[in-house]
């Protein structure tokens, strides 16, 4: 309840800070020395809110689907292109992070590549990624658009899971693996019994943030590859028509931005059954 | 038969490079089956480290040890020994049952066997109302007998305690050294304990062996020969004659 009204708070101030400043701003911007320092609180610029929830209700072209219908078409196909791409990205991470744990000499070697291959802009990479993969096929099955997208949505998801997993395996104190060695357990049922569990609090909140990269990756890789149907590819279409139809824009946007809370919220279900013993904490003492 | 015999053992961490530290040397110890063996000494006298010689956490450099007629390697593999830290290291996402029934678990008994064997432990030490309890919800002193309860539960014939109430208040650690002494007594268990503690040590020891760094040996042994170890036995002047003896014994090995 008191959640579902802070929700409900933020939203309203959200939309009272834009409806605000667009009541007192200046239409063309404040520009200091040459440099715009506030943005334009035109129409263009920056429609009304109750503009764009109508655009939404509205066909998307004269005596099409409504908007939101297309809307949230696209950000299905979105939202399962992010899903493919989270889930192989989560699982090269989780594999990245248990080999480095298990061979120092691994981590020493293949970290600094970890960390690397997250500073290589994405726009670049994308092309290259559709040039490798344009010739693959899985047997019958030729590679599709939408796999370049997954790859990428992969390639950013892969890095938060590896580096948190990385030190949840790491964290159990030297006692901990002290105590499974004194029980005759070997490597793999340390790992099973002692790391693995351990290892969970920290790897929740890097998986949080895969779902954020997941959706980002999805989106720009939509963009950069120009597969259709995504929803990425709907905020270039919509742009394109800004200055005719400036509440269109707001609307495909919209609609990312809660693609990227519902990941979120997905994300941290997964947290609620295997994370109990954080949620009852009555100290007795006797 | 001995519990435990170390024979000339020598421990060298970081053999044949310039940072070589000597942690152990020459050490011989044995333990009566039955014995409560304390280990005391400064901080660095490698006390710690010839507990884990015995436990097989770490191997001698030269020397050999035997836990039960077997090599500690062997002795380790059939887990023929509990352990117990200085941090209870419980794992907090294990209720306490769960945690008492981990080296079970680890030992393939079944479900029955397991949760037999943990209401016993958890009764030997006081806890049965707390079974489905997470550790973040008991107190230090509670934590640490979990552990005690997880050390014992596969009845090993030997338990080894790493400063088990160095991180507790003075009236736990009395209260838990009762209960250790109890349980130990019930279970015929053979002890080596590690200790800062003077008083401690000559509490709850039939033996005191006393030990000083750089390189780390036993330089006395102190032989505890007290009538009773309840209460009283703490006011008792033996007691403090037998902390005045291992106090001296400390002095002059440092």
């Amino acid at each position: 309840m008191r959640r579902t009204l802070s929700v409900l708070a933020g939203l309203i101030a959200a939309v009272a800070l834009w409806e605000g400043y667009k009541a007192v701003g200046d239409p063309d911007g404040t520009v200091v020395l040459g440099t715009r320092i506030l943005p334009r609180a035109d129409d263009l610029s920056m429609p009304h809110v109750w503009d764009m929830l109508r655009r939404l209700g509205q066909p998307e072209l004269t005596g099409g689907r409504p908007v939101w219908q297309v809307v949230l078409g696209a950000c299905l196909f979105t939202l399962g292109i992010t899903a493919v791409g989270f889930a192989a990205g989560a699982v090269v991470g989780l594999l990245l992070a248990v080999v480095m744990q298990r061979f120092r000499i691994v981590e020493r070697g293949l970290l600094p590549y970890v960390i690397l291959s997250q500073t290589v802009p994405l726009v670049a990479l994308a092309p290259l990624v559709a040039g490798w993969s344009g010739n693959l096929s899985f047997g019958p099955y030729p590679w599709q658009d939408w796999m370049t997208v997954a790859v990428i949505a992969a390639y950013l998801s892969f890095f938060p899971v590896a580096v948190g997993m990385l030190r949840g395996l790491q964290s159990p104190p030297a006692s901990g693996a002290e105590l499974m060695r004194s029980y005759a357990a070997g490597w793999w049922r340390t790992l099973l019994k002692l790391r693995l569990p351990a290892s969970l609090p920290y790897l929740f909140p890097a998986l949080r943030l895969a779902g954020a990269a997941a959706v980002v990756g999805a989106v720009v890789g939509e963009i950069s590859t120009g597969t259709r149907g995504g929803v990425g590819r709907l905020v270039i279409e919509y742009s394109r028509e800004a200055t005719s139809d400036p509440a269109k824009v707001y609307t495909a946007m919209l609609g990312a931005a809660l693609l990227g809370l519902l990941v979120a919220a997905l994300v941290s279900l997964l947290e609620l059954p295997l994370m109990r013993h954080r949620r009852r904490i009555r100290v007795v003492t006797m | 038969m001995t519990a435990v015999s170390v024979s000339g053992v020598t421990k060298t961490f970081n053999e044949g490079r310039s940072d070589a530290v000597t942690a152990l040397s020459d050490i011989d110890l044995t333990v009566a089956e039955g014995e409560f063996v304390s280990l005391i000494g400064p901080s660095g006298c490698g006390k710690s480290t010839l507990l884990r010689l015995i436990g097989d956490l770490v191997s001698p450099t030269a020397g050999t040890v035997s836990v039960a007629g077997r090599s500690a390697r062997d002795a380790r593999l059939r887990q023929g020994y509990g352990i117990a830290f200085q941090q209870a290291g419980l794992f907090e996402w294990r209720t306490v049952r769960r945690n008492v029934a981990l080296p079970l678990e680890l030992r393939k008994l079944s479900r029955s066997a397991q949760r037999a064997r943990v209401d016993e432990m958890l009764g030997l030490v006081g806890l049965s109302d707390f079974a489905e309890h997470y550790p973040a919800q008991l107190s230090g002193g509670m934590q640490q007998r979990v552990a005690i309860a997880r050390a014992l539960a596969v009845h090993p014939p030997l338990l080894l305690m790493d400063e088990p109430f160095g991180a507790l208040d003075e009236m736990t650690r009395e209260r838990l050294q009762n209960e250790l002494l109890r349980i130990c007594g019930a279970t015929g268990t053979s002890t080596v304990f590690v200790t800062h503690s003077i008083s401690e040590a000559v509490f709850l020891s039939n033996r005191v062996v006393v030990m000083s760094p750089r390189p780390g040996r036993i330089t006395a042994t102190v032989d505890i020969d007290l009538p009773t170890r309840d209460e009283s036995v703490r006011q008792s002047p033996d007691f403090f004659g037998f902390v005045t003896l291992v106090r001296k014994s400390l002095r002059e090995a440092a």
